[in-house]
């Protein structure tokens, strides 16, 4: 859908030669979708356990998997504060547990470099994991079983190969030739 | 194919700096965030203003979709009423005629109450609602269990205000913001609300499980007297919440007490009322309020 529309955008809009993407549609797109999805808890749902899996750092990863250094390593911090102020975390959560995780995510792609569709998604998988277990050892202090996440975990491992597509195909809109050069 | 390494910035100085001074930037990060984080479990409320904000620019939005989840509800009930239609009619003459014999009797109750009350010289303590509004979201992805309310400060709202829905207590604010305002529900696993069983007044602490269930605890566990079915209501120890208000029925007892189904499902709850605070030092004098029992305790 996105692809056809990127398709159409390219073919409408005007010929490739001499047009170039529009740099700020090319820099901020990825931040504000990594905002957008740290705004599930508007979603109108009213959830009674941990169900939705945590859409901006989903998002997150996807993005540092597909193009990696397009955020810098520091991008955590303030993606991180603006995801503390709606997900009902402790303060300070997820700008540690984000930075964390952007510069595991760097020093992982630097030694391997060699990457497919199921070494990906182990990866995130296993970092999508290690954020809810680490999150809930925070909101709880420790105290909470980790039984209670089960849901939420597979919901979010198995709805992490559509984000990367959802991301996949907004990088394709990012770079539309919108500008004459 | 392996991807480029595009952060070997080559001989350039300033791009070899632009790159170390990023590390340095996400260390500084880890420790910033590791810094609120001790800051904000110390003090739960430290940053309630910057999350007040936060919702007050987004309710608006989230207002828009909560009317979308209410009309989504209906058609989808609608819809699976057409294949339970046989079943719901008889399952509900069986109870229309039993709630005509329990009605009876309530009525009798309240005549009786009604003449108690007037011997002890009491008044209606049914207090008017400061305001309605819808839940409008929730935390759906963390392991905390909290829900926005799309009313605030300029509502009348306040910080420890009750919130119930026509079925029972939901929860209680927490952080207020000007349009909207942040409802710990009473599943969350640091909200403990103060019941006794309906029926005969044993006394007990309900606790969240962040799951959608309650524990309840027992006072004084003396033995093990729940049972599948119980109901409880708030018994008002604490000043927080006014007695009486519904919370949860028994599920499956446990050993020191039961795990228990709230009464009201606040998704499926349209609109929800936000209470005045319920002061028990007001209603009876000779009644000090106890400081040690918190019913509920601070993120």
């Amino acid at each position: 859908m996105a692809q056809t529309l990127a398709d159409s955008l390219h073919a409408t809009v005007r010929p490739r030669i001499n047009r170039a993407p529009s740099p700020v549609l090319a820099v901020c797109t990825p931040w504000l979708l990594v905002m957008f999805g740290s705004l599930t808890p508007l979603l109108p749902l009213i959830a009674s356990a941990p169900v939705l899996p945590p859409f901006g750092f989903l998002v997150l990863v996807a993005w540092q998997q597909l193009r990696p250094g397009l955020f810098p390593v520091w991008a955590g911090v303030p993606l991180g504060l603006f995801d503390d102020l709606f997900s009902g975390q402790p303060f300070g959560s997820a700008v540690l547990l984000w930075s964390i995780m952007m510069i595991a995510l760097d020093l992982i792609e630097a030694r391997f470099p060699w990457r497919g569709f199921a070494s990906n998604w182990l990866l995130a998988g296993t970092a999508i994991v290690a954020y809810l277990l680490a999150a809930l050892g925070i909101a709880h202090h420790g105290a909470a079983a980790p039984t209670l996440l089960l849901p939420q975990l597979l919901i979010a491992v198995l709805c992490y190969p559509l984000t990367a597509r959802l991301v996949g195909k907004v990088d394709r809109l990012r770079l539309v030739r919108v500008r004459s050069v | 194919m392996a991807p480029p390494n595009n952060r070997r910035p080559g001989h350039s100085r300033r791009a070899q700096y632009g790159t170390f001074l990023g590390y340095v930037i996400a260390a500084v990060g880890v420790l910033v965030g590791g810094g609120l984080l001790l800051a904000s479990t110390s003090n739960p409320a430290a940053f309630g203003s910057l999350r007040g904000a936060a919702s007050d620019v987004t309710a608006p939005v989230a207002q828009v979709s909560a009317r979308a989840r209410t009309g989504t509800n209906t058609v989808l009930e609608t819809l699976a009423g057409f294949f339970t239609f046989g079943n719901r009619v008889a399952r509900l003459e069986r109870e229309v005629a039993l709630a005509r014999v329990k009605l009876a009797e309530a009525q009798a109750l309240q005549g009786e109450n009604q003449r108690l009350k007037a011997l002890l010289a009491l008044g209606e303590t049914q207090p008017r609602p400061i305001a309605f509004a819808r839940l409008i979201g929730s935390t759906a992805s963390s392991s905390r269990r909290f829900a926005l309310l799309g009313a605030g400060s300029a509502q009348g709202v306040q910080i420890g205000m009750p919130v119930r829905s026509p079925l029972g207590l939901v929860g209680r604010v927490l952080e207020v913001g000007r349009v909207a305002s942040r409802v710990l529900l009473i599943t969350d696993s640091e909200s403990m609300v103060p019941v006794r069983r309906a029926s005969d007044g044993l006394e007990a602490y309900a606790t969240g499980r962040s799951d959608g269930t309650l524990q309840l605890r027992l006072i004084n566990s003396t033995s093990n007297a729940l049972k599948p079915g119980d109901a409880f209501v708030t018994s008002g120890q604490g000043g927080l919440f006014r007695p009486g208000i519904a919370v949860a029925v028994v599920a499956t007892p446990i050993r020191d007490g039961a795990i228990a189904r709230p009464l009201s499902d606040p998704g499926a709850s349209d609109f929800v009322s936000v209470e005045p605070l319920w002061d028990e030092a007001a209603k009876g004098p000779d009644l000090p309020p106890e400081p040690g029992t918190q019913s509920t305790g601070k993120p």
